[in-house]
This record gives C-alpha cells, structure tokens and sequence, in this order.
C-alpha cells in the first residue's frame, strides 16, 4: 500500500492534478546550538503541500514536529535549505501562515469576540472598512459556533471552547496555510471528536490549505489527505508520506468498519510503533 | 428548594401533589416523558436579607471594635499616673478636641485642621507617584524587554534602590532649592525602585504564546507594548504599584518634618516643638488611616484593571 519513500522531494497530488503546490518545504535542516552543544532536529526535509490539503504530521514525541511547523510558521528559522510559500521564501511570522496553537493562547484579557477582532483589525485594517470588519469577525464566530459566547473572556469558557475561538481566530486571518499545533492535544475525548468534526465541516466549506501536527493516529487518518511520518529524533526526517484515499465527507461512525481507513490506520501503526518505535531520549 | 432554578417533575406526578412553583401543566399522564420547568428562584423575604448583610458586617466590624475599645483602657490606665510621660485618651480627647472633630477649620495660616493638612501632603505624593508611576514602567519595560538595557541598568537600579529616601533629600533641596519640588522628588524617587522592578519582572514573564501571538499577527512595536505587555504586565505593575504607594506615605510624613510648609509631616515636627503631645496621637491615627485608604484604593484598582487578566 504504501511506496516507501527515502528524503527526496514528495510530489503527490491529489487526483493528478498538475497544479503548483502552495507550500515548499526544500531540503531543509535545522539545527539548535546550545553553547558548544550542537543538536540536529530536523535533517533533510522535503514536502510539497498543494491547494486545498489537509496534511497531517504525526510522529513519537520529540521528533521535531512541532519545529518543523515552528519552521513554517516563521517563529524559528532554518539553518540550511528553504521554505517557501508560493514561491516567496518564508523568514518571519505572518498572517498568511496563521497558527492554532495548541494552548489556546487567546490574551485573557480580551473577550472572545475582542480576541479576534484583534487579528481581523490588524489584517484588514486597511482593506476592510470598520463595520466590514465586524461582519468578517462574527461571521468567523459563527462558523465555530461561538458567537454565543463573543462577550465572554476567554477565563470564563471551556477548553474546547477556547480552542475554538483560537480557530476562529486563526480563520480570521485567511491565511494561504492554517497551521495547527496539535490543536486537540489538552481536551477530552468526546470534546475532542467534536472539534475534529467541526474542524471537517469548516474546511469542506472553505477548502483552505491545512497542516496539522497530531499524535493522535486516528485524528490523523480522519482528518487527513496525507499524512507525513516523521522517523525519531534526533536528526528526525520524513519517513513516508501516506495517501488517505477518503471519500469526502467522512463520517465517523461509517470510519470504523471502513477497510481503507482500518488499512491507512494500521499502516500508521506499524510505522510507528514497529519501524520508529519510540526510545527515549537516546540523547 | 431555592437555589434550585430547574426542577423536573414527571408528569405522572398526580399535580396536588406538585411542589409549590411548579406550573401544573400536567396532561397525559400515560406518557412517560419529563416535563422540564424553569422555575424562578423564589424571592427572599427582605428582612432575611438584611439580617444576612447584618451577620456579615457585625462579624467584621465588632471584632476589631472590641480590640480597640480593649486598646483603649489599657492605654488609659497605663498612662493615667500623674506622673506618665505620654497622655491619656482621655486627655488626648480633651487637649485636641478642635483636631478630632473637624478636619476642615481654618483659623489662620498655621491653625488650620488636619484634613487640609493631609490634602496638602496628598497633594504632593499624588504629583511624585504619578510620575514615578509613568518613569517606573516605562523604565520597567525597557529592562524586561531589552536584555542589554537590563544588564546595563540594573546593577544601578539595585544599588540606587537601598538608598533611604531621606537621603536624597539634601541633594533635591540643592537641585531644586525650594521645599516643594524637593519633597516631591523624594516620593518619586522612593517609589520608583518597586514599580521598575514589579514591571521588569512582568515583562520578562509575559508567555511565549502571547509573543508567538504578536509575531504572527505582525503587531509593530508601540502595538505589542500596549495590546500585549501592559495588560500581561498589569498584575505585576500594580503590585509594584501599591508597594511604591505605601513607601511614599511612609516618606512624604519624614520629607515634609524636614522641608517645613503645611504638610501632615512638618505638623508633627512643629507639635513635638511646642510639646504638644495630645495632637501627635491625633496626627499618627490620622496617618495611618489615610495609609490604608491609599493602600486599599491602589488594590482596589489593581483588581478591576487587571480582571481576568490573571486566569486564562
């Protein structure tokens, strides 16, 4: 089922489309210097992402995960090689790659509807006009159902909740990428499969180019239309990149006794718990 | 029963039997489904209420009451010998009466009541920890955001922080060479070190999600310090806030016994001068309580200025 790719550049696309990818990641490194300590994360990473995919990376802890979506955020830089967002090399945060971290990070300060405002006010500020702004905020709000809440601080609501303001918010900026950071990691189970739902729903709707960080197998094969590998750390690199041929919308009762969602499922597994099998910290 | 806002009643629950406040709405009684009232938390009666809040106050106040009343007869009968150095309550009574009962007299310009005289000194500590205030956190930010600024700066900052507020005093009289600019410079200067500090603290604390947050929205440099370091900041910054208003109490009533005018201080000074003993006690009470009202005001901003800053 799965071709066993060694690092070179992954150039699936789905239904063969020629089109070009959105986002290039190319042979890119990175390394972290601590005093004399020189740690190599991420070795020879490349991944191409096209329109409208919805990426999963999954990986053991520590395999550099969340670096390499650090790396595309912008919060961290590269050390050799490049990435680049519609051919523009990416090397500081910005509002095209919006990130839903996976604390929330909403400031406590703000109410939910403030919270996001903040991030439409400072995209639009100039292209939307003021009650434009609000329309795009509360329409932002509702595509994840928390308009309901928009007067509330973010102390005041849940941690799903939380989360999906964050969504909202990281919506609001209409990024070329949403990145997400493990976005379900600190909620309960059952809250969890109803912001993956949600979180389904809101890009069959807006068909936007996700990457998501996960180390949930079935979040991933669920959500995804790849999921990328990552092999352990450190020097962790991408081990294969696996099509999840999915019929859109996917249920999650009808999931269970699928056989290519038990297949992909399974693939995941035993690339990681037979091939990559976690050690600790051989550092 | 009151504090419950909804009740559910089965309806096979024959209705005279329905608690009170519950619409009997009951009408198929074969049906085996749950009928969902709101019920409305029954007024309470108002005399409950006010027997409550007197619980509450006379649990707070008669204690205290109590204590001083106590306070109060010890003193008076350790000091009521003849021979007894310090005086009486009841001779405080008698010997500053004018004092006690009007704060606001004016009889001339060094006869005037304690409440103007407090004004006075209020007046003063307002001008110096506003500005202490304002040079405090901005100096504060400075050394939290910048690690160059912090290890140029603070090394000074610690060393200047231990000096006694007195002791800038000479150097402010040469500076200024006028008694009010003097005193004010001397709360500015007392009150600063805790507001720097507290606010530098703040800074260096702020979340690395709320700078990732800023980073990805591109927040330029004056947005990130008001839309995220001041309010991240802001419980720190009003604890440093009220431990500077606390100090420049404390060194508004020493600076004023050295700069003369007609500060709550140098009529402490002028008392003790002219043996006036009875009006000291007065002053002192009057002191101390102006200290807690200003201790309590800064808090009491601090709570509401930073709500739900501190949860997230």
């Amino acid at each position: 089922m799965i071709a066993h790719v060694e690092p070179k550049p992954h150039t699936y696309s789905p239904a063969g489309a020629e089109r070009k990818p959105v986002l290039k990641i190319e042979n890119v490194c990175k390394t972290f210097q601590r005093g004399a300590v020189a740690t190599e994360v991420l070795k020879d990473v490349s991944l191409s992402i096209y329109h409208s995919a919805f990426v999963s990376i999954i990986g053991h802890s520590g395999c550099g995960k969340s670096t390499l979506l650090n790396l595309i955020a912008g919060l961290t830089r590269v050390t050799t090689g490049a990435i680049l967002l519609e051919d523009r090399e990416v090397n500081e945060p910005g509002p095209d790659r919006a990130v839903v971290f996976q604390n929330h990070s909403l400031l406590p300060w703000l109410t939910v509807y403030d919270n996001v405002r903040l991030a439409v006010d400072k995209v639009f500020g100039r292209s939307k006009s003021r009650a434009e702004r609000h329309d795009w905020t509360m329409e932002k709000l509702d595509l994840v159902q928390m308009l309901h809440a928009k007067d509330k601080r973010p102390g005041e609501i849940s941690g799903g909740m939380k989360q999906r303001v964050g969504i909202a918010r990281a919506l609001a900026m209409e990024p070329k990428v949403l990145l997400m950071d493990e976005p379900f990691g600190a909620l309960d189970a059952l809250t969890r499969a109803h912001l993956q739902d949600s979180v389904m729903s809101i890009h069959a709707r807006l068909k936007n180019t996700v990457i998501m960080i996960t180390h949930d197998i079935d979040e991933a094969v669920l959500l995804s239309d790849r999921i990328v590998m990552m092999t352990n750390g450190p020097s962790a690199r991408i081990g294969e990149v696996l099509p999840v041929d999915l019929r859109r919308p996917r249920n999650r009762l009808e999931m269970v006794s699928d056989p290519t969602y038990i297949e992909c499922r399974e693939d995941v597994m035993k690339f990681l718990y037979e091939r990559h099998h976690y050690v600790e910290s051989a550092a | 029963m009151t504090a419950q806002s909804i009740k559910l009643a089965l309806v096979n629950t024959p209705v005279g039997k329905l608690p009170a406040g519950v619409a009997a709405t009951a009408q198929a009684p074969a049906e085996r489904s749950a009928v969902v009232h709101k019920l409305a938390p029954r007024p309470q009666p108002r005399f409950e209420q006010l027997r409550r809040v007197a619980t509450r106050v006379a649990a707070n106040v008669i204690p205290p009451l109590i204590v001083l009343a106590l306070a109060l007869i010890v003193w008076e009968l350790a000091t009521s010998g003849p021979k007894s150095s310090l005086p009486a309550p009841s001779k405080i009574w008698a010997d500053s009466r004018d004092l006690i009962v009007d704060p606001f007299f004016v009889n001339g310009p060094q006869d005037i009541g304690l409440g103007l005289r407090v004004l006075t000194s209020l007046q003063r500590v307002a001008i110096g920890f506003s500005l202490a205030a304002v040079a405090g956190v901005l100096l504060g930010c400075l050394i939290g955001q910048s690690q160059w600024a912090m290890r140029g700066l603070d090394p000074i900052f610690q060393v200047l922080r231990t000096v006694p507020p007195l002791a800038w005093l000479p150097i402010s009289l040469a500076a200024f060479r006028d008694a009010n600019p003097s005193a004010i410079f001397v709360i500015f200067i007392t009150a600063i070190w805790p507001v720097i500090i507290n606010t530098a603290v703040g800074i260096r604390n702020i979340p690395q999600d709320y700078r990732n947050v800023a980073a990805v929205l591109r927040l330029n440099q004056a947005e990130f310090f008001y839309r995220i370091m001041v309010p991240s900041a802001a419980p720190y910054i009003f604890t440093g806030l009220r431990i500077g208003i606390g100090l420049s109490w404390l060194a508004i009533v020493a600076a004023e016994m050295l700069t003369g005018g007609v500060g709550i201080g140098f009529f402490i000074w002028d008392a003790w001068n002219s043996s006036r003993l009875s009006d000291i006690v007065v002053a002192l009470i009057y002191i101390g309580v102006i200290g807690f009202v200003l201790d309590r005001l800064v808090a009491v901003i601090g709570s509401l200025a930073t709500r739900g800053t501190a949860s997230a």
